[in-house]
């Protein structure tokens, strides 16, 4: 339709969130909850990706590694590391967890960037489930471990007096504002490369421009590769130190 | 015509919240250059806090992210 | 004809104008949610369960196996490197003792061949002594008989130059005579 629009009117038409659509894989009916959408595809993709990687890539358990099980191995001590790092060894028990909110959002990530491929991870629906699954997982793992001592960590006893109850109200604020930043940085990341992408892609149809426009697109393309990837090390860390605020709180 | 009008305020107000990405790009060009001048002060330091850099980096960038979202949300949902 | 143009400008307009509004956001339709939320947390579920039952532990053994096999290896290649600096004590050793034992035999070589030696100049020394005395002893055998003819010749030449000259001489005196002519010649 869009090109058909471009040649009668001869403007340029872009439709930048068109590749954002849940639609349905077979027929054109409502999205109902259980209805196998292309969402379902993509993180179907994604699980077998992981499968791939993880799964069938250290099935021979060697001890001079094969370049797959190698990758497979460099995830999970980066991973390790990272939650060692910044959570303590005691975090290490929730390792497994962290290590699939990492896995499946690189991933995403990754196979969004195929082309006409959907990319999961952009939108807020799933970013929230994200984050609202960690920032839960971390206040009632705070409550159980610490009971109301949790609550230290907006009561800031390195502070004088007068302004604890000040610094009490923004460390609360900033607390419950967590799961939102938390969800739409990722979400946001992800969709802004994608339309701008898009949309250089729109201007392509221009003859005199399109060189430069394809150039355009390589250079976004290269940089939101660097994007996925930081965007799920960004995710994963600082679940990591969230983890960390409800296993230590009185640091 | 009305929504014409409506709709010019979108987009002007979409152009407008998009200078906030600029925002965005200062604070994190401001994280990392800091990081590199401490990490070329001490480089034995700088591996154990390349995490500390990316957290910083990613709460400067959500808020470029925001203003991006309120520029779409202006665009597309209003 | 330029009513046409405009006309399916505006439908083209039309219909875009449709297709972003029935687009809009994406992310923003809430009719999509469930279904989103649904396919996400069966998605988590199972990657959280083939990650913690499968994946991870499986990684976790090679690491550590690799770990393991890489002490082991430092460790015998280490106990590699106490056999071999032994194994150089020993043949520095054997080469000292060697040594030792070349030059012990070697003097005993060098003793022996002295003693040989001595032995056989001493014998070398007595046997000259002795052909030099058998030497001077027929030296001084030749000489007394040398000196018995001078004595004879000069008797039978005395006892003839007298009887040519006339005289003549018993034999008594002229023996005496003529030892005496020696003895002082001689002296």
């Amino acid at each position: 339709m869009s090109a058909e629009a471009e040649a009668e009117t001869g403007g340029l038409v872009f439709h930048p969130m068109d590749q954002f659509v849940v639609q349905p894989l077979f027929g054109d009916g409502p999205v109902m909850w259980y209805t196998p959408t292309n969402v379902t595809l993509w993180m179907a993709l994604t699980v077998l990706s992981i499968v791939l990687l993880l799964v069938v890539g250290t099935r021979r358990r060697a001890i001079v590694p094969t370049r797959t099980q190698s990758v497979g191995e460099m995830a999970y001590g980066f991973v390790y590391k990272m939650v060692e790092d910044v959570a303590g060894k005691d975090g290490l028990r929730y390792f497994p967890y962290i290590m699939t909110l990492f896995m499946f959002i690189v991933f995403a990530n990754f196979l969004g960037l195929l082309p006409m491929s959907f990319t999961t991870t952009s939108h807020i629906a799933v970013t929230a489930v994200l984050a609202i699954a960690v920032f839960l997982t971390v206040t009632i793992l705070g409550f159980v471990k610490h009971g109301f001592g949790f609550l230290n960590i907006f009561w800031i006893s390195q502070a004088p007096l007068v302004l604890r109850p000040i610094l009490a109200l923004i460390e609360i604020i900033s607390y419950f504002v967590r799961p939102v930043s938390h969800s739409i940085r990722l979400a946001g990341n992800m969709m802004a490369g994608h339309a701008v992408i898009k949309v250089f892609a729109g201007f392509a149809a221009i003859l005199a421009i399109s060189p430069f426009s394809i150039l355009a697109i390589t250079a976004i393309y290269a940089l939101e590769t660097l994007v996925s990837f930081i965007q799920a090390y960004v995710f994963a860390i600082l679940t990591c130190v969230y983890l960390k605020d409800a296993l230590h709180p009185h640091h | 015509m009305e929504g014409d009008i409506v709709q010019m305020g979108a987009y002007v107000g979409a152009g407008l919240a998009c200078t906030g990405m600029g925002g965005a790009a200062v604070g994190v060009g401001h994280v990392v250059g800091n990081f590199l001048s401490g990490a070329l002060r001490n480089p034995s330091a700088a591996a154990g806090q390349t995490a500390t850099m990316f957290i910083g980096i990613a709460f400067a960038e959500a808020l470029g992210i925001f203003s991006f979202l309120v520029a779409l949300l202006l665009m597309f949902a209003v | 004809m330029a009513t046409e143009v405009e006309e399916t400008a505006g439908h083209a307009a039309e219909s875009a104008g449709h297709a972003a509004e029935a687009v809009g956001m994406p992310q923003l339709d809430f009719s999509t949610f469930s279904n989103q939320i649904f396919w996400l947390v069966l998605t988590l579920l199972a990657i959280y369960f083939i990650l913690s039952r499968i994946a991870l532990p499986r990684i976790a053994s090679v690491l550590a196996e690799r770990q393991g096999t890489i002490t082991n290896d430092i460790a015998a290649a280490e106990e590699l490197k106490l056999k071999a600096v032994e194994a150089e004590d020993a043949y520095n050793k054997a080469l000292a003792e060697a040594r030792a034992e070349a030059n012990r035999i070697i003097a005993e070589t060098k003793a022996e061949i002295q003693v040989d030696l001595d032995k056989a100049i001493a014998k070398a020394d007595a046997e000259i002594g002795v052909k030099t005395a058998e030497a001077e002893k027929a030296i001084s055998a030749i000489r007394e008989s040398a000196a018995d003819n001078v004595k004879e010749v000069a008797k039978e030449a005395a006892k003839e130059i007298v009887a040519v000259l006339g005289g003549s001489a018993d034999a008594r005196s002229i023996t005496s005579a003529v030892t005496a002519r020696l003895k002082g010649a001689s002296r």
